[in-house]
């Protein structure tokens, strides 16, 4: 189980390095899609269908827009050269990453090891969604039940994020 | 272990992208990667060994479910995902039709 995890994160990382390093923005948003669709079938091998439906349908979604784009623009990927500005762009990025090793293995020390998580406050949800939601999928029952508030919260940002890109598209604008 | 620190090295090559890419479309991409890295680690987390998925089918005797509640923040969170990419790709191209570039170098003057 722990080995075919690491060799579908490795091909990921793989992925995700070799988006952003195409000299192609085509290559790039196709490459961004391995990432994507490996996410689906980690998600399957880790238990959570739900999870995996929802990931393929925005994945797709996701691939369409971001295609719709460049083909609508440009393919080409600009000319960087290596200058003063870039250098320290990257030491930035470097001295980040230390940050947030740092960080990591601070708090790695308080996970469980992998595949001995603890039940706490999912237990109640466990024991009691069938009864109390009448719903046979926990994830169901602890989304549009026990947390509805949040769902409710997410299909408001939907709702803004969509007036927000027809905001933004509109053919004419203010001079 | 070693799944744990695959998922931050994800995380990282997101960040990296982040901060010196100066392509806008690579700029939401390596977000958008920061953003999987972060629902693996979630979904990870909830994973427990000879767990089955957490659906009630009546037919497991004691059965071992995996933890719903990671699973329940995650499916929040790609919809969101989806919303802010759509929204950033939105911009992207906005800005490309005016400035003729995808180059954050070139839209910096940003003058009314």
């Amino acid at each position: 189980m722990e080995v075919t995890l690491s060799i579908l994160l490795g091909f990921m990382i793989i992925g995700a390095i070799f988006a952003l390093h195409a000299k192609d923005l085509l290559s790039a948003v196709i490459a961004a899609g391995i990432v994507g669709y490996s996410l689906v079938i980690c998600f399957l091998l880790l238990k959570a269908p739900d999870l995996a439906i929802v990931q393929v349908v925005v994945e797709t979604i996701t691939l369409i827009i971001m295609v719709a784009v460049v083909l609508d623009s440009t393919r080409e990927e600009l000319k960087v050269k290596i200058d003063t500005q870039q250098i320290f762009n990257i030491s930035l990025a470097f001295i980040f990453m230390l940050a947030l090793i740092f960080f990591f293995v601070q708090a790695t020390d308080m996970l469980n090891p992998f595949g001995q998580h603890s039940l706490r406050m999912a237990s109640a949800y466990v024991g009691e969604t069938a009864a109390k939601t009448g719903s046979a999928n926990l994830v169901t029952g602890v989304l549009f039940d026990f947390r509805g508030y949040d769902t409710l919260g997410e299909a408001t940002i939907l709702f803004t994020a969509a007036i927000g890109v027809l905001t933004i598209l509109r053919i004419k604008g203010k001079k | 272990m070693i799944v744990y620190i695959l998922c931050f090295v994800l995380f990282l090559v997101g960040l990296y992208g982040v901060i010196t890419r100066r392509n806008l479309v690579k700029i939401v991409i390596s977000l958008s990667i920061m953003e999987f890295s972060i629902f693996i680690f979630l979904a990870l987390i909830g994973y427990i060994d000879g767990g089955i998925a957490p659906i009630i089918t009546g037919q497991d005797i004691n059965p071992t479910y995996v933890d719903p509640l990671p699973q329940a923040m995650v499916l929040t969170a790609i919809v969101i995902g989806l919303a802010t990419t759509a929204m950033l790709m939105a911009i992207a191209i906005r800005l490309y039709r005016k400035y003729g570039t995808f180059d954050i170098r070139e839209i910096k003057n940003l003058k009314g």
